[in-house]
């Protein structure tokens, strides 16, 4: 049977096997289980309420078991077991496997700058997208232009990117984008300031952002406010604030002092380092239009008389944005950060498709992809899986825990 | 807003600006995917494709008539005819040529009316800025005729030869036909069964009371963002273990489970605010859940329907990763359109023609169901995740 005449034979049979089932489940409890007549009707219906929920959500719950409850478990079981000794508990072994594998530590640095770098930039952009397009006639349309990239899929993303970075050696006609526009670059006074002045000022001032958030951060310390485990928490994100400080201000210099290869074209995707903001670049270009579909909600939702109170004490429009509009959807930003985080984690295609991990640009899920099913090993493949599970369950707890205050 | 106070903002043709460099920058690289899915791989390799927009200057490689079309003039050996007019695809007649080579090393040596001499034979070529050439050789010349790389200023020339090769070719490397029905078929009834299942539970979770109903809807938020990595494995087993294999109903039944927990959680909030009268003056009425179910939720609840259905799409279209692990096997005749795209990747690497209008022929799909139904789309996006 061809799969398309399959395909519509599933859905037939699915859909009407679907509602056969519900219906079917429904009319067996009410005429004949406990039907609501005779001298037990009363009981008969409350009996019946009771049950039909679970009629309702059985299949739902047995495919969520199924498909997600059980293999977390099952995943958890495997990276304790060896699959080549018949599947033998080896307790932490898999683990301290791959943490002596440089590849994974590599894997983890890269998925820590990816978990820096795209949910901050997406947002930003985001931001600044929704804010811009909100003020003006064609907003509309520049939006849903913005947004497009969110239908396209990763491997294609991963296609079109790869024709901006194409590189012919030197002489040929370069047919991608960014190396036509880097070998304008030769060297002189607009070279300097693009290349070198602004990139340094954009990282200067990112080191000065984190410094004042670390700033922030230690300030209540002074007024001894809170318990131990919120200071402990408080040094802790400044420390790692500092630390990003450092690294911007040691990198601002790097950028500055560096010799640039002016006139050679440049095979961007095996840049070690410099590559993986390569890859980023194509997923902070496809999440940027849902921050700001989201963001953009979100302004429009601010009540107008706390803008219209700004305007007439004489605010300006910087002062608008970032002192009244910002701290309003602070919480929808936090939600579009985490929702982006999670895209993140989960980042495969686009690595798969463009580099497979080679000239250091590994993440955690195309290593996992690798140990599964290249190396076959699978104890290591879970227990890698199991640590995108550790690095997504703050936030799973979090949502939950939000779930069920807004249940009460 | 910012004039209430009876001023125009000051910063509006700034915004203007920002916002067409900003949109600019997001449309680019996905425009130079499809220039370059309509320009021949000569086009492709012979200049970038935003020059491909504008008349420009350009080299092109056309041949001299070869041994059959020489004539013998005393002892020379001739050749005569019109480069354009003979070549079979290359420009069409009619354009100025400025300068012509005979050499890859020196495409530009000669003005048009310069005869050009050859290094080691005796060989003479000189042609005039419409094409007519006269081509002279002692010897007897080659089955294949002279290279000659003129320069010429071109009109913008596009072609659907490479949608012609990639969808109706048959050539089993090439072809996206097959894939693209495959991946149809993974995405409608990934996409149709998982809302029935889901309405079902959502409804109970929203206006049924039993014990356990905030843990469960606690639950399917915390499922929601389980990594899908993690089932990748234990699935894969108990597929082959159940004899359902590599297949399919594999991967319809993985596409169903992981869509599920967005699924309940999109339509259990979308039924949970529906108007409760409705719903308690059929009740009153006499009618049974489930018929309040179909005749009352399920139509009220369309825009939900939608919002996920098309989320569920574009996950299931552009899905690689489950299509892999769930459908694909040695064989690979039930590839996907992304799996197809990384093949091609790895095998035509080079081939942009080939590379660009694979990957449009997948983007186009998504792209106009996107644009249909943006509405939706941004209607389950702030529903799945706004909190």
């Amino acid at each position: 049977m061809s799969p398309a005449l399959l395909g519509l034979v599933t859905i037939a049979i699915g859909v009407s096997g679907c509602l056969g089932y519900f219906y079917l489940s429904n009319l067996f409890l009410d005429k004949v289980l406990f039907p609501p007549v005779g001298p037990n009707a009363g009981r008969n219906i409350n009996r019946a309420n009771m049950i039909r929920p679970w009629l309702f959500l059985g299949p739902a719950i047995l495919a969520l078991g199924l498909y997600l409850g059980y293999p977390v478990i099952e995943t958890l079981r495997l990276s304790l077991t060896d699959r080549t000794q018949d599947e033998a508990f080896v307790g932490l072994a898999n683990y301290s496997q791959m943490f002596a594998e440089p590849k994974f530590w590599e894997a983890m640095r890269n998925n820590m700058l990816w978990l820096i770098v795209v949910p901050a930039a997406s947002t930003a952009f985001g931001l600044l997208a929704a804010q811009l397009t909100d003020r003006i006639k064609w907003g509309n349309i520049a939006k849903s232009l913005i947004f497009m990239p969110m239908a396209i899929s990763f491997v294609g993303a991963s296609v079109i990117f790869k024709l901006v970075y194409d590189a012919r050696p030197a002489g040929n006609e370069q047919i991608g984008i960014l190396n036509a526009v880097w070998l304008q670059f030769e060297g002189g006074i607009g070279s300097f300031l693009i290349l070198k002045l602004m990139p340094a000022v954009l990282l200067l001032s990112f080191a000065a952002i984190v410094t004042y958030v670390a700033y922030l951060l230690l300030r209540p310390l002074l007024e001894s406010a809170g318990t131990v485990l919120i200071k402990a928490l408080r040094v802790f994100g400044a420390a790692i604030g500092l630390w990003f400080a450092y690294t911007a201000l040691s990198n601002a210099v790097t950028v500055f002092v560096t010799e640039l290869e002016y006139g050679a074209p440049q095979t961007w995707l095996t840049l070690p380092f410099y590559n993986n903001f390569f890859l980023m670049v194509v997923l902070i270009w496809i999440q940027t239009g849902f921050a700001m579909v989201i963001l953009s909600a979100a302004l429009r939702g601010i009540p107008e008389e706390t803008i219209e109170a700004a305007i007439l004490d004489g605010a300006n429009p910087f002062q608008i944005f970032f002192k009244i509009k910002v701290p309003q959807i602070m919480p929808t930003i936090v939600v579009v950060w985490t929702t982006i985080t999670l895209v993140v984690l989960k980042v495969f295609d686009i690595v798969f498709a463009m580099t497979n991990g080679q000239w250091e640009t590994q993440v955690l899920a195309n290593y996992m992809y690798d140990k599964l099913f290249r190396a076959n090993d699978w104890g290591v493949g879970s227990a890698s899986a199991i640590i995108i599970m550790l690095l997504v369950s703050p936030i799973l707890i979090w949502n939950v825990v939000q779930a069920r205050k807004e249940l009460r | 807003m910012d004039n209430i106070a009876g001023r125009k903002s000051a910063l509006s043709w700034a915004v203007n600006i920002s916002v067409v460099l900003l949109v600019a920058l997001w449309l680019f690289p996905t425009v130079g995917l499809l220039v370059s899915s309509f320009r021949t791989a000569d086009q492709i390799s012979a200049s970038g494709w935003w020059k491909s927009l504008f008349s420009a200057e350009q080299v092109v490689q056309l041949r001299t008539g070869g041994a059959e079309a020489a004539m013998q003039e005393g002892d020379l050996w001739v050749v005569e005819g019109n480069l354009l007019e003979e070549a079979e695809d290359g420009p069409a007649p009619g354009i100025t040529i400025t300068r012509f080579g005979v050499s890859s090393k020196a495409v530009d040596a000669f003005a048009v009316g310069d005869t050009a001499t050859f290094s080691k034979d005796e060989k003479t070529f000189t042609m005039d800025a419409a094409g007519t050439y006269r081509f002279t050789s002692t010897e007897k010349l080659r089955k294949r005729g002279q290279r000659v790389f003129i320069t010429a200023t071109l009109p913008p020339d596009f072609t659907l030869e490479n949608y012609d090769q990639v969808l109706f070719s048959g050539n089993s490397n090439d072809s996206m036909a097959k894939a693209f029905f495959n991946t149809l078929t993974v995405t409608i009834p990934a996409t149709i069964i998982p809302i029935l299942i889901a309405a079902f539970a959502a409804y109970a979770l929203a206006w049924m009371e039993f014990p356990g109903r905030v843990l469960l809807i606690a639950t399917v938020v915390g499922l929601l963002v389980v990594p899908l990595q993690l089932a990748l494995i234990p699935l894969l087993k108990l597929h082959l273990n159940i004899g359902i294999g590599k297949g399919y109903l594999g991967v319809w039944l993985a596409h169903t489970g992981f869509g599920l927990p967005l699924a309940i959680y999109l339509l259990r909030n979308y039924m949970a605010g529906l108007p409760k009268d409705i719903i308690e003056n059929a009740k009153v009425d006499g009618a049974t859940d489930f018929q309040i179910f179909t005749k009352i939720i399920l139509p009220l609840s369309f825009p939900a329907l939608a919002s996920f259905a098309i989320l569920q799409f574009l996950w299931t279209w552009n899905d690689l990763l489950v299509a892999k692990v769930f459908l694909i096997d040695a064989t690979g005749n039930t590839t996907v359109m992304t799996n197809q795209i990384v093949e091609l990747l790895g095998t035509r690497g080079g081939n942009w023609e080939i590379l660009a209008t694979a990957a449009f022929v997948s983007i186009v799909a998504p792209l106009c169901v996107f644009f249909a139904m943006q509405r939706y789309l941004v209607r389950g996006l702030l529903a799945g995740s706004v909190k």
